[in-house]
């Protein structure tokens, strides 16, 4: 599917409608994860595990099952036992195995937290109350946190029977992932210039504000409803049907509104869960996580221990690059390495590059997809890289990059070709904008950096139907998390040429629709907007075929124009039918009017971001104020140009919280010290600036509205443009996040 | 362990209900009164997703006893509007696209309400420090602060007939 | 975790009596600190008892040459009396840099202090004003310094049924000025990393005759920095004078390395702020320069 050649001015594309769900969400109205309830409805409460690495020798449920008012109790042994599969369903893959594992223990709880049984009682104080009565026989084991600790020769094996690479002992490394060309240690000895450095961070959480929250209602039929929010239902159905291994076409995934996600809600913890204790209990069972459960359970983005070398001639010309890291698994392989792997240096032309990642497992909860997951990591060291070699070569930041910057054609790290990217684009605009010549105050100091991910396409359903009256109703399987119903409806009456307001869009549940891959991946506004309009175009034909039967004249006699039917030829010449008129009659003309697209879209190309931050430190505490920021990104095509920017502007902000204040922490003996809102420090209003976005449009040839998936990409370069500011302002190069005040202090008074 | 009974008004209307003593006023309004427009998002007045007014002051209802509302007035999202007429608030986080999971919203909705209540022209500071509990994630606060910015120009306009 | 009862006395012996009958009830008042550490199951009441309906308790009001401060006056309610602002100013920052509007709206600085948290914001601006807290219990009314209160983090010297009722503050002189200032990581929603209250008296030529720091986060209960205040007094607030001062607060600091500070920090910050803090208090009480 093209996009056509000349499409200068569009109707409804890039402009600013509101979005049809937010009269819902501005009132209240909207139903999130813990909103709905089902009749008759059962609370749940879950028993997690408080040592960090245990085995499991004996779980007594007995006390809890007497206590009045309890109907159900489930451990790891009413899972089935599952064969391994590794699945794609979120973004990454998963084991089923380790999938099912995670949601309820085994025979090992692997970090604080791991859930270890469930009950299902009448009241949410009675569920609690019951969890507490569930007795547990613990085997404490060695526990181990850090990335170089998971990898020394006595560390504590996570997975048992353990498993490495297959020429070596049994070890903590989960995935391992190499590309590069070239011979970069000859390109190095003989660069004009060279730096390296060591990068560091622990890992961060995706924060979104809504807690994970499901219910579930399994009859003794085998037939079961599950109502939740998350990135995919149809990845809920089936990873839920995985693990209870089921038929899938037994669980209907009802969509309730998802209050964030990020990538962390592209998996299950607590659908399976429900559902046997809505099996066992006979009623439909609420699970839910607090505050404390997301930040102990959940999957934050991997920590890191980055080690890059960095090698150019005199005049500019990077001729090596080396990229090693380590990011920790956590509990179960997260599979985020071969991402921080391609995402680390294919932004420029380099001749010579090896860039190598392991993930390793460790006593923490599994790592999970974090917008853009693997790249911002990478970036920061690599980004941080150029911005010293910039220094040491004395050549203007900027320049360096665009003097390498990798354009359509150049090879990527693995060694496949770019595509129409927009990077050059992108630091072209940076470099027209006022905002790179603005003065800058004492102890203020100005940043750069970019990046880029790579998105995604891949499968997704869209129905289009035609309502009696000639309005429409877009349906698809995507959950809209950021205004993605406004984007549909926007593509769907640009293609009908009808006022935006008689297209509505819907989210249709698993049994309504065909299937979809999730909301994330940066692939909804491509893939399901590619499906919406292919819908688009075939019910507009369908309208026109039955104009023409209406009007007994050859199908090729009627076009489409403006919202209405019309005969361009013969004697009926002129003749006009709106979409009401034939659908009014499209009981006489063949049948209700709808169409359905289900593809798996190709051509996806990535995102690029290039940002400039201004900071101001106080050079007596530390502190690190942003006082401007400006995001520049290649968009392909902005639909809704409000929640283009809302996405660069939310990505920026996540990044700005990852390089300045967010952190996990662990104490000692393994237990999270900070899970809550107070300690895991987001950036709150006062925080932040306004934050700029110019949104600059290079159209992938392939989408019929040039759409680059645009989510992800701005997470990114924040990490390095934070820290580059920071070194311009007080000379010194911040190398392990975050840059919390206390750390800047310390060095700047490193001497004393 | 006996129910206490309070009789309390929600968004105008008389209201009672029974509750734990313990039970919070967000448990409450969300699974009693099926008012679910407050959010919990972490249960320790850390986010603001739950904010209401109580007796006229922006509060988090999930650090207010349920008992306590004996006696008070207690105003929630689901009071914002009238009848099917948006705030202006309301409107203009519309307008702006100040939203995008939507989580974060009622919260916001009543704290700006609650700051243009008693200062119809605040500076964008004044409106980052005020809205400073409430937390979203997806949006930056950018279109945020420009849309209470924008209902403040709007609502000044309406006080002042020209 | 069994619900606590709920009681809402419209009296002081109405208070007393439920707290004296219970060794775990505990008085409610914004209920910030209170309800979090119920909800997380870090105490179990059997009993709540809230204080807020008892008039006198709530509300700011001049007796005499003193201001009384009500337990159950919330902290924002504070800003509303000018006198109050004009004549502590710092303690009604302090007051007001607690959580955020809402849990301002609701915190008391009665309950900051007995909650006895290290890191308390109200309570070192408390005790460089010598704030008074009036307790009530089983054995009648008694007067308390604030620094008297916090015994160590978590727990107060109130006896069993006794709760605060209110604060009593004096009525300011004409070249006093107080302030207070805190390090957090952010802008807002952060306990204190370091907290520092100072109080200062001058004269007419401009010399510091009398100065109370007082110190939070650095230690398990605040510090009254006596060596600090006695290296300004009888100086003109001067570079030197300002050092001294500086050097007596970081000795007077014991902090620990937590999740929101290390020892270093912690004690380069309390230097940084005291600094700070003695130079907007001296503006207030009129210095020049």
């Amino acid at each position: 599917m093209n996009a056509p050649d000349k499409i200068e001015t569009f109707r409804h594309i890039g402009t600013r409608p509101v979005r049809p769900d937010g009269v819902d969400k501005v009132t209240g109205k909207a139903l999130y994860g813990t909103d709905f309830k089902a009749p008759g409805m059962l609370w749940g409460a879950i028993l997690r595990s408080p040592h960090p690495h245990a085995r499991i020798l004996s779980i007594d449920t007995r006390a809890a099952e007497k206590l009045a008012g309890v109907k159900a109790v489930a451990t790891g042994r009413d899972l089935p036992t599952l064969e391994s599969l590794v699945m794609h369903v979120g973004e990454g893959a998963s084991d089923i195995v380790d999938v099912s594992h995670n949601c309820l223990a085994f025979d090992k709880v692997l970090y604080e937290g791991h859930p270890v049984a469930a009950v299902a009682a009448t009241t949410p104080e009675l569920a609690r109350e019951a969890a507490v009565l569930i007795s547990v026989e613990y085997e404490v084991l060695p526990h181990v946190l850090g990335l170089d600790e998971a990898l020394a020769d006595d560390a504590p094996l996570i997975r048992e029977p353990a498993r490495g690479r297959s020429d070596e002992k049994p070890s903590n490394i989960a995935m391992d992932v190499t590309m590069g060309r070239g011979d970069v240690e000859a390109a190095l000895s003989g660069a004009a210039a060279v730096v390296e450095g060591r990068y560091t961070m622990e890992p961060v959480h995706q924060g979104y504000i809504e807690p994970h929250a499901c219910v579930a209602s399994w009859n003794g039929d085998g037939q079961a409803q599950i109502w939740c929010s998350s990135q995919g239902h149809f990845m809920v159905r089936s990873l839920t049907a995985s693990v209870l291994a089921i038929p899938q076409s037994d669980i209907r995934v009802t969509p309730l509104e998802i209050g964030g996600g990020f990538g962390g809600k592209t998996t299950v913890y607590l659908e399976p869960v429900a559902m046997i204790l809505s099996r066992k209990s006979g009623r439909p069972v609420r699970l839910g996580m607090s505050r404390e459960d997301v930040f102990r359970a959940t999957g934050p983005a991997p920590g890191a221990i980055i080690d890059v070398r960095l090698g150019a001639d005199a005049d500019g010309t990077l001729v090596a690059a080396e990229v090693t890291f380590k990011y920790h698994s956590g509990a179960f392989a997260a599979n985020d390495a071969g991402a921080g792997v391609s995402s680390a240096i294919g932004h420029y032309r380099i001749a010579n590059t090896r860039v190598s990642g392991i993930e390793v497992l460790c006593n923490r909860p599994a790592a999970k997809a974090y917008r853009a997951p693997g790249a911002p990591q990478v970036n920061f060291a690599v980004e941080s890289a150029i911005d010293e070699l910039a220094i040491k070569l004395g050549m203007d930041p900027l320049e360096l990059r665009m003097k390498n910057a990798a354009m359509p054609g150049d090879l990527q790290t693995s060694g496949l070709p770019w595509g129409e990217i927009g990077w050059v684009q992108c630091l072209e605009a940076a470099k027209a904008h006022p905002h790179l010549s603005a003065p800058l105050g004492p102890n203020q100091g100005r940043g750069i950096a970019g990046g880029y991910w790579g998105n995604y396409g891949g499968p997704s359903t869209v129905n289009l139907s035609v309502a009696e009256d000639g309005t429409f109703t877009v349906a698809t399987g995507s959950p809209d998390i950021g205004g993605s119903r406004a984007s549909m409806a926007i593509m769907a009456a640009e293609v009908l040429e009808v006022p935006y307001e008689q297209v509505r869009c819907v989210v249709a549940d698993t049994a309504s629709i065909g299937l979809s891959f999730v909301t994330g991946g940066s692939r909804t506004t491509f893939a399901t907007g590619m499906a919406t309009v292919e819908a688009a175009r075939e019910v507009k034909r369908l309208l026109c075929e039955r104009a023409a039967r209406t009007w007994q004249v050859p199908a090729e006699d009627v076009e489409w124009r403006e919202g209405n039917a019309v005969c361009t030829s013969g004697e009926k010449l002129g003749s006009k039918m709106s979409a009401g008129e034939i659908a009014g009659s499209s009981i006489h003309s063949g049948g209700p009017i709808t169409a359905t697209s289900a593809l798996s879209a190709q051509g996806w190309l990535p995102g690029f971001g290039f940002h400039i931050c201004d900071v101001e430190v106080d050079q007596e505490t530390g502190h690190v104020s942003i006082v401007r920021y400006t995001a520049v990104q290649d968009v392909g095509r902005a639909i809704h140009a409000d929640y283009v920017e809302g996405q660069i502007q939310g990505g920026v902000a996540q990044g700005i919280g990852w390089a300045l204040n967010e952190t996990y922490i662990y104490n000692g003996e393994g237990k999270l010290e900070n899970p809550g809102f107070l300690d895991y420090r987001m950036p709150v209003t006062s925080d932040m600036p306004m934050i700029d976005t110019v949104m600059v449009e290079v159209p992938n040839p392939v989408h019929p509205y040039g759409v680059k998936g645009v989510g992800e990409v701005p997470i990114v370069p924040p990490l390095a443009a934070v820290a580059n500011a920071v070194h311009a302002a007080t000379g010194k190069r911040m190398r392990s996040l975050p840059m919390s005040p206390d750390k800047v202090h310390a060095a700047l008074h490193a001497e004393s | 362990m006996n129910r206490n009974h309070v009789n309390t008004t929600i968004n105008g209307d008389a209201t009672q209900f029974l509750c734990d003593p313990g039970a919070s006023l967000l448990d409450v309004l969300r699974d009693a009164l099926h008012l679910t427009g407050s959010k919990e998002g972490c249960g320790s007045g850390d986010c603001g997703a739950c904010t209401v007014q109580l007796d006229g002051e922006m509060v988090c209802s999930c650090l207010v006893l349920a008992a306590e509302a004996e006696g008070r007035t207690v105003a929630t999202i689901e009071g914002v509007a009238e009848g099917s007429v948006l705030h202006p608030v309301q409107q203009k986080f519309l307008e702006h696209a100040a939203l995008q999971c939507g989580f974060c919203t009622p919260g916001f909705i009543v704290a700006a309400k609650s700051l243009l209540d008693r200062n119809p022209n605040p500076t964008e500071t004044e409106v980052r420090y005020w809205l400073a509990g409430n937390l979203c994630r997806c949006t930056g606060y950018d279109k945020i602060v420009r849309a209470v910015m924008d209902a403040a120009a709007e609502l000044r306009q309406e006080r002042t007939p020209a | 975790m069994p619900s606590p009862a709920f009681h809402a006395p419209d009296t002081v012996e109405g208070v007393v009596a439920l707290l004296s009958g219970d060794p775990t009830a505990r008085p409610l008042g914004g209920g910030t600190d209170l309800i979090v550490q119920m909800r997380s199951g870090r105490i179990a009441p059997s009993a709540v008892v809230d204080i807020k309906r008892i008039a006198s308790l709530s509300g700011v009001r001049r007796e005499g040459d003193v201001f009384v401060i009500g337990a159950a006056t919330p902290c924002t309610a504070l800003k509303d009396n000018a006198d109050l602002c004009a004549a502590w100013p710092g303690v009604v920052e302090a007051a007001n840099l607690i959580g955020s509007v809402q849990v301002r709206n609701r915190a008391t600085m009665a309950g900051n202090l007995c909650n006895a948290s290290p890191a308390a914001d109200s309570v070192p601006a408390l005790v460089a004003a010598e704030a008074i807290c009036v307790v009530a219990g089983p054995a009648g009314m008694r007067e308390v310094a604030v620094q008297d209160i916090p015994v160590s983090p978590g727990r107060t010297s109130l006896a069993s049924g006794e709760f605060v009722v209110e604060f009593r503050l004096p009525v300011r002189g004409a070249l006093e000025g107080d302030a207070y200032l805190r390090s957090i990581p952010r802008t807002e929603m952060d306990i204190a990393v370091v907290g520092v209250g100072a109080n200062l008296r001058i004269d007419d030529e401009g010399t510091c005759t009398a100065a109370r720091i007082a110190l939070g986060a650095v230690a398990p209960t605040v510090v009254l920095v006596e060596a600090a205040g006695a290296a300004l007094v009888g100086t003109k607030l001067d570079e030197e004078a300002l050092s001294a001062m500086v050097e007596a607060v970081k000795a007077a600091c014991a902090p620990i390395d937590d999740k929101r500070g290390t020892v270093a920090y912690r004690k380069a910050m309390a230097g940084v702020l005291a600094k700070r803090t003695v130079r907007i208090a001296a503006q207030r009480a009129g210095a020049k320069a």
